[in-house]
């Protein structure tokens, strides 16, 4: 397939593995702590484990699956508000399909499908709008879920909405923001993260000045990295010859797709639409200030916190699930003290076991139980 | 209803109406008419028959063709019914088909029941019944039973079905899972996960440009071939849902062995594997309607890759794997892995629940 075999190459990627070794052996020979790398997005958890790049990897470089996989994150509390829209009657409850097996406190929106409730899903959320204009009757509610990487095309899809005077298509908003969580896990006291891989999808959209403060204040670098195995390994690079050098700077590996100054015109639709919300809630990681939007009061119509009653309980994360600490780069995944065991991608307990792109998940379906040398190819 | 072939003793009963209603279930002359114009019609050509409420079968004359006897049985759902490549009624028919060719049987008789949904047109019954009737002729198997069920609307999916079949196997044959062995080679026939995209694709969600025809086939004489080429082939098991990962799972569970397979050697059409790109899924878990994975003892290998490249339904065949000893390094749950095209290595686990469009 052009354009993304030559980002698979075996080759090349022998020679950024060599180098890696070299950096990292250097940068160990003034340390006993591993080297800690967050990826901040989910998508690069993905590829991570898709194609086994951690076995690849020398064992004094540790990667952390950070916070970037929406659907793992999300509160149990609002998937319950989620269930409680698609359970009154005449609503159509649209939603991307990995949204659908995320639990709530009773039951997550697949279960809600089997006892009844009309949960479709989508690819866009313009079928959710499609969808809005060919049932007249019934109340269309999107799902609105993700960073700014989904963030626009909800925008604009509200708009679109607007400039047809569409009464029965509304958005149930749990966009959030990735920057206020990355710093909050920079002040996190137990925090030992050396570098960053920063999200190649919503950088796409903001651009790479929103990170300044990251090396600027907490002197930490970071490399926006798209999602190809060489794109991470050279990220991975990135980060290390910054760390040999003592630097602390964005970078931008992934210039092919991410502008330094984002897309205009995706934020301008997301500056219109949407405003801060005082504070959003998190599994595994609690409440961030400032870390998700909703709806501005002039697109109250289109707001389904507005329209239909929900409950809007919080319900806190089960006490010995351990997501945030595994979020940090505190433990590992196969030191929670559930996992495997209570939590597993059938039921999963905690976030990051909920997704494909979560951590604990990936681990336990591509990863095996513990990183081992012999994953190391020949 | 029994579709023996006897001589015609009566008229075949006419359908007039254009749909399905409840009288269609109701066991009077409704019903009759529905079966003979739709099923007696397909399914016994011209030679009718009188309606016992069995098939029977000449024991001496399945005896003859070998020393066991192989009972299977499928139900089809499938949305839409018709696809690129298929329908629900070819699916039915080599679905069973299959199901008996992996354990080495020759394919004789099935059955076919049905439920349907009150409001089908049956002039759409009629087509799916003409499918199935011309699958089942080109294999050389007979559609010999049958029952037929009408529900409520609402109660199933415009129609489900039910296809028995009955296979004998030849004296000498013996294909068992957990006889695979460290050292076999682990083969395919074929590029992987076409049905499974193929479904997905004709649902229209997408709104994809592309069409992928469905893979959907009936593989007994290719499996005859092949087992003339390789006849200690140690087992044959055919990757509908869940894909070739859930059995390749099964195989490396059941013979107590792991299997390491190669990415770079999985055969995969490049709109299939674009389309996984696309929509976040893994090809290994897509199902196919006509693809096989076969364990070859080492010897054997290249005979059995030969035998299947001269099949039309082999030509990309391919060596995926092998079987390998114990459990895998990757830790206590791995059975099965896969280098990647990357140089690194991961586990190919069993698939949880549905695979789901990831969400960016």
């Amino acid at each position: 397939m052009k354009y993304s075999d030559e980002f698979r190459d075996r080759e090349k990627a022998q020679v950024l593995i060599r180098e890696i070794d070299q950096l990292a052996a250097g940068i160990m020979a003034g340390r006993d702590l591993p080297i800690q790398i967050m990826e901040v997005c989910g998508g690069h958890t993905h590829s991570i484990f898709r194609y086994g790049l951690e076995g690849m990897l020398p064992e004094s470089i540790e990667l952390v699956h950070g916070p970037g996989c929406p659907v793992c994150v999300l509160p149990m509390g609002r998937v319950d508000d989620c269930v409680a829209i698609a359970e009154r009657e005449g609503v159509i409850f649209t939603t991307f399909g990995d949204a659908m097996r995320v639990p709530g406190s009773k039951k997550s929106l697949l279960q809600a499908k089997a006892a009844g409730a009309d949960v479709r899903m989508v690819y866009s959320p313009m079928d959710a709008l499609t969808l809005a204009r060919k049932n007249p009757d019934n109340d269309v509610v999107f799902f609105g879920l993700g960073f700014e990487t989904t963030m626009p095309s909800t925008a604009l899809t509200i708009l679109q909405a607007e400039a047809e005077g569409l009464r029965n298509f509304s958005v149930f908003c749990n966009h959030i923001t990735i920057v206020p969580t990355i710093k909050a896990i920079l002040d996190s006291p137990d925090l030992h993260l050396d570098g960053f891989l920063g999200p190649g999808h919503v950088s796409m959209v903001i651009g790479t000045a929103p990170y300044e403060f990251i090396a600027r204040f907490y002197k930490r670098p970071m490399v926006v990295a798209g999602f190809e195995p060489l794109d991470v390994l050279q990220s991975i690079w990135m980060v290390l010859q910054q760390i040999k050098d003592g630097r602390a700077e964005i970078e931008n590996q992934y210039a092919r797709i991410v502008p330094d100054a984002g897309n205009a015109a995706a934020l301008a639709a997301v500056t219109r639409v949407y405003e801060l919300r005082e504070f959003f809630e998190w599994r595994g990681l609690g409440s961030i200030d400032h870390s998700g939007v909703r709806l501005r009061e002039s697109y109250a119509a289109f707001d389904a916190e507005r329209k239909f009653d929900i409950p809007n309980l919080k319900i806190a994360d089960p006490k010995s699930c351990q997501c945030g600490e595994v979020l940090k780069g505190v433990i590992k995944p196969w030191q929670c003290k559930v996992f495997g065991t209570a939590c597993t991608p059938e039921m999963p307990m905690g976030a990051l076991m909920v997704s494909t792109e979560g951590a604990c998940s990936a681990y336990y379906q591509y990863g095996g139980v513990k990183r081992q040398k012999s994953m190391v190819p020949a | 209803m029994n579709m023996n072939m006897l001589p015609p003793t009566r008229e075949l009963g006419q359908c007039f109406v254009a749909t399905v209603t409840l009288a269609h279930g109701g066991g009077g002359k409704a019903m009759k008419d529905l079966i003979d114009d739709v099923f007696i019609r397909a399914f016994a050509m011209d030679a009718l028959q009188h309606l016992e409420d069995q098939a029977r079968f000449d024991l001496a004359a399945l005896a003859s063709q070998g020393d066991r006897l192989a009972f299977t049985t499928d139900s089809f759902v499938v949305n839409p019914l018709f696809f690129p490549g298929g329908d629900i009624g070819k699916l039915a028919v080599c679905g069973t088909i299959n199901d008996l060719a992996v354990g080495g049987a020759k394919p004789l008789y099935l059955s076919c029941a049905v439920v349907i949904e009150e409001g089908m047109e049956v002039e759409t019954l009629r087509v799916i019944a003409r499918s199935m009737a011309e699958t089942a002729r080109l294999a050389g198997v007979r559609i010999v039973t049958g029952d037929t069920k009408v529900v409520e609307r609402g109660a199933c999916d415009r129609i489900f079905i039910t296809t028995t079949g009955i296979g004998v196997i030849p004296r000498g044959r013996a294909l068992h899972i957990e006889t695979m062995a460290p050292g076999d080679g682990i083969l395919v026939n074929g590029l992987l996960g076409d049905h499974g995209a193929a479904i997905l694709c004709a649902r229209g969600d997408m709104a994809l440009e592309t069409t992928i025809d469905s893979d959907c086939a009936c593989l007994h004489d290719l499996i005859a071939t092949l087992l003339l080429a390789a006849p200690h082939t140690r087992c044959i098991r055919d990757a509908t849902r869940g894909g070739v990962a859930t059995v390749l799972n099964e195989m490396a569970e059941a013979s107590n062995c792991s299997i390491e397979i190669d990415e770079a050697a999985t055969p995969l059409r490049p709109q299939v594997r674009g389309f996984c790109e696309i929509l976040g899924l893994d090809p290994l878990y897509l199902a196919n309607e006509g693809k096989i994975v076969i364990a070859v003892p080492p010897d054997e290998i290249a005979a059995a890759l030969t035998a299947l490249r001269a099949h039309p339904l082999g030509r990309d065949a391919a060596l995926i794997g092998h079987a390998v000893a114990g459990q895998g390094a990757a830790g206590e749950m791995a059975r099965v892995t896969m280098n990647t095209v990357f140089g690194g290595r991961r586990i190919v686990d069993m698939l949880v629940g549905e695979q789901l469009p990831r969400i960016c």
